[in-house]
């Protein structure tokens, strides 16, 4: 673990300097901590600026801290090809989460996106196609937040399941679905 | 095996040119897995696809929260079960950060070694299998011969043919076996005359070459914007291996090339894969010329499991040790750490949360396939259904590492 940063950050404090927290380099990535609203602002800015360029999005991936406050998090890892720099915004989400969608700056957005909302219910605004991913539709729930049993809750599909009333979940998924427009391949 | 909808036609509308919903899979021998295409079809031309994924979801994240670190392994091995030495090595190495230790010269050789057959037991099944979606079987038969070497090898070496688990924190479960050696030396000698029959089956085929050059051409700006990577971003023209811009472990002790290919066609990523496995062999030989002796495990009692099994059988402390691991497992610091290798179907990464309990807070799995599957959205004169078979063999998504 070397604490010299590679990254260049001097433009990124210049022009987010007062919304965002550098939390400092570790293990080969360099970390910030960034407001949900300028989410989409500050990655169009890291694509985008020159000396950055971190055009390769790498991952998107939903936290659940339950029972902390603010309960949920959201963690972008962006690398950039051309400078071989790698990046981590974590962003804080209240309950219900809910973030912006960054499929305008990625196209691979859309299914990172799609797999927090079905693991974690984290709603991403502006998302073009926001269904489950994994689990069916019309299942109930999503299984990857801490409260949700690991074996699931019992039902006549499921007999090891855990007993109990499932926790109320304002988000479910089975309603209120974004209908959204279609991806459509160049053909 | 597949099922037809047809949609109800519009008013008004000719017959003969209703479109037709078209259900390709789960179950079907083209899709590699238990994916699921719903198609959109004008005639035999493909206006829409929908990927549905998620049949072999087995929830690794979630099974990882209540598993200590070593307890992982095997679920890493059940992401890409093609090659699950490279999913071992990614995981330990992510562990290891985050305990700021490093394995042990020799077993990173072993480790680069074993991931470096990992991929060209996973490209091999691809090369084959790549023709024979598009009707040429035989390569994919003799594809399985020489994959049969490595998994002899592989067993060999861990005792298992598929899911190895071989790596641990720290370095390896145990070190190379007698007769390994003259045994990995053979399959080097023998495997690059091999890859020259592949060609030669291949290369001048033209029923091949009319099925994949051209076809399901990816652009290097939708490339990089789809998130594609590994041999599927190099095809398309993009110079990026995380061996070598990112070196982990020994690799940058080694002289190998990045194969890159400007087509961005499904024959290029075909191609792009043939010519890695000659750059494997390399590594794999120049492993074994480097290779020095000395440990195999970290020595930190706290961290590896006691080498001599005799000792856990008489002393009472080894024993306690032993118990100690396998029950509890062992701590890890708190932190967060992102790392990612280049595992044979593109970026691997591991991103762990760690509270400083011996199980993880978080386990993220940046899987390849799943994203690279995403580039059924970006290709490019793909008009034919049966077009879209071959650019879904070229992409070379495997469904248990797409499904977590």
């Amino acid at each position: 673990m070397s604490a010299e940063t590679p990254l260049n950050r001097a433009p990124i404090m210049e022009r987010f300097g007062e919304a965002i927290e550098d939390i400092g380099f570790t293990h080969g990535v360099h970390a910030f901590v960034a407001p949900p609203d300028i989410i989409v602002e500050l990655c169009r800015f890291l694509k985008e600026h020159p000396a950055l360029q971190f055009n390769f999005l790498s991952d998107i991936c939903g936290v659940d801290h339950y029972p902390e406050a603010p309960r949920y998090e959201v963690v972008y890892h962006l690398y950039s090809l051309p400078n071989k720099w790698r990046v981590r915004i974590k962003c804080r989400l209240g309950d219900p989460p809910r973030a912006p969608s960054v499929t305008e700056v990625w196209r691979t957005a859309n299914w990172h996106e799609r797999e927090a909302w079905d693991m974690y219910g984290i709603r991403f605004e502006g998302h073009p196609d926001l269904r489950r991913i994994y689990m069916w539709e019309g299942f109930e729930g999503f299984p990857q937040r801490k409260d949700f049993p690991l074996r699931g809750y019992r039902d006549e599909l499921n007999p090891f399941g855990a007993e109990g009333p499932r926790p109320t979940q304002p988000d479910l998924a089975t309603r209120d679905i974004p209908t959204g427009g279609r991806v459509t391949p160049e053909t | 095996m597949t099922e037809v909808t047809e949609l109800s036609r519009p008013e008004g509308e000719a017959p003969g040119t209703k479109e037709v919903l078209l259900n390709l899979g789960p179950q079907h021998p083209s899709t590699h897995g238990v994916l699921r295409l719903v198609l959109e079809l004008d005639g035999e031309y493909v206006t829409r696809v929908d990927p549905h994924i998620g049949y072999l979801h087995r929830g690794t994240e979630k099974l990882a929260e209540s598993f200590t670190y070593t307890q992982i392994f095997p679920l890493t091995d059940r992401l890409d079960y093609v090659c699950p030495p490279s999913n071992n090595l990614a995981f330990a190495l992510a562990v290891e950060k985050l305990l700021g230790i490093e394995a042990p010269i020799r077993a990173q050789y072993i480790r680069v070694m074993m991931a470096e057959l990992a991929r060209i037991s996973g490209h091999l099944l691809i090369t084959g299998a790549l023709p024979m979606d598009l009707g040429a079987m035989t390569a994919l038969l003799y594809a399985m011969r020489e994959r049969e070497m490595i998994m002899d090898l592989l067993e060999m070496v861990t005792g298992a043919r598929m899911h190895t688990s071989f790596c641990r924190v720290g370095g390896v479960r145990e070190d190379l076996p007698e007769g390994f050696l003259p045994k990995i030396r053979e399959f080097c000698d023998i495997f690059p005359n091999r890859i020259r029959d592949y060609e030669r089956l291949l290369e001048d085929n033209r029923v091949f070459l009319r099925r994949t050059q051209g076809i399901g051409v990816i652009a290097e700006k939708d490339a990089i914007d789809l998130g594609l990577s590994g041999p599927n971003l190099r095809a398309s023209g993009v110079d990026w291996d995380i061996r070598r811009d990112e070196p982990y472990e020994i690799y940058d002790r080694l002289d190998f090339n990045v194969i890159t290919r400007d087509e961005g066609d499904c024959y290029a990523r075909w191609r792009c894969r043939v010519e890695e496995m000659r750059e494997s062999i390399r590594i794999i030989e120049q492993c074994l010329e480097q290779m020095p002796e000395g440990p195999f495990q970290v020595d930190m009692p706290t961290i590896a499991f006691p080498v001599d099994k005799d000792r856990v059988h008489c002393s009472m402390e080894a024993l306690i040790q032993h118990f100690d691991l396998s029950a509890y497992g062992f701590k890890v610091p708190k932190g967060e750490v992102y790392s990612a290798i280049e595992a044979p179907k593109g970026e691997l990464g591991f991103y762990i949360i760690s509270d400083g309990s011996p199980k993880p807070f978080r386990m993220k799995v940046r899987a390849p396939s799943f994203v690279n599957l995403q580039a059924l959205f970006g290709v490019t004169n793909a008009r034919y259904l049966a077009d879209m078979i071959a650019v879904l063999g070229s992409l070379d998504p495997v469904m248990a590492e797409v499904d977590k």
